[in-house]
């Protein structure tokens, strides 16, 4: 119950708001050449959805129960094959049909 | 106390099986917002000649969108523990903030898109902007549901009290608000963020 508490939302609440200042303020500021820019978005992002997996959905790894960790598993290789499959056709595509 | 004990036992057996259907409805919903992330990945350079996300992202308009809706995931929270503890008013208070707030992130939303179509960059003008209205346009509309829902439960937190299924309904709102600010968290990541750079 505890792990679930008031201290949970908190600490959520803080990482999120660390992860979502980091990248628009160095966007806000353009304090990095747009390569490395995205770089670092892409990685506050992909912390902020653990984050919020952890502490606001309460995903864990101990007291979920299986099913629902294998449905999130599951979804995660569907999204991995579907969508960089997808993005990996297209931008072969692209390049191709431009050359 | 000790008849009390196997009671609670089956009702948070019942519980969980109706939350494994819950999640498994938000990884279906998970793999449309996926898609359509792929989808606007791969249309975002198409054009068309006309205006791209640069010129029409607002940084100041999403981060606030981001504030209101990490806000209102955390007092959607606040209102999970208050029924822990069975504090009728403290649900229902902290419901009303989360449904401002969440009001507010849709009204930002809707002034956003009207602006640009407005501007003439509405969903017909380019690939790019069909992409952009649809991804963006479907988180919204189901922030829009979250916030219907959210008023069915306070009518019903209200009017039925914290009774065992209220929560229990009460806690896959939750799942489900607290989805939609993941989803908000890849919008900001991949629609305007990398178009404002």
């Amino acid at each position: 119950m505890e792990r679930h508490g008031l201290r949970s939302y908190l600490v959520g609440f803080a990482l999120a708001v660390i992860l979502t200042a980091i990248p628009f303020a160095l966007v806000a500021m353009h304090a990095l050449p747009p390569s490395r820019l995205v770089i670092v978005i892409a990685v506050a992002a992909i912390l902020q959805v653990l984050v919020h997996l952890r502490f606001f959905l309460h995903l864990d790894l101990t007291t979920t129960p299986r099913e629902n960790l294998l449905a999130v598993a599951f979804t995660a290789i569907l999204l991995f094959i579907m969508v960089g499959g997808s993005l990996w056709i297209m931008v072969d595509l692209h390049s191709r049909m431009s050359l | 106390m000790s008849v009390m004990a196997p009671e609670r036992e089956t009702s948070s057996d019942a519980y969980q099986q109706r939350a494994l259907g819950f999640w498994l409805y938000l990884m279906s919903d998970a793999v449309i917002f996926a898609l359509l992330f792929a989808t606007y990945a791969t249309m975002v350079a198409n054009t068309d000649g006309g205006p791209s996300g640069k010129s029409l992202f607002s940084l100041s308009n999403a981060a606030l969108e981001t504030v209101l809706l990490l806000a209102s995931s955390t007092t959607f929270g606040f209102a999970s523990l208050s029924s822990r503890t069975g504090n009728r008013s403290a649900v229902l208070g902290w419901l009303l903030i989360t449904f401002l707030l969440g009001l507010g992130f849709v009204g930002l939303e809707i002034r956003e898109f009207l602006g640009m179509i407005r501007a003439g960059a509405g969903p017909d003008r380019s690939g790019f902007l069909s992409a952009f209205f649809t991804l963006v346009g479907t988180h919204g509309f189901h922030v829009s549901m979250g916030l219907t829902w959210i008023l069915i439960m306070s009518g019903q937190v209200f009017l039925k009290g914290l009774s065992v299924p209220v929560t229990s309904r009460l806690f896959r709102l939750g799942l489900f608000w607290h989805f939609l600010d993941i989803a908000w968290v890849g919008i900001f990541s991949i629609v305007y963020l990398p178009g404002l750079l």
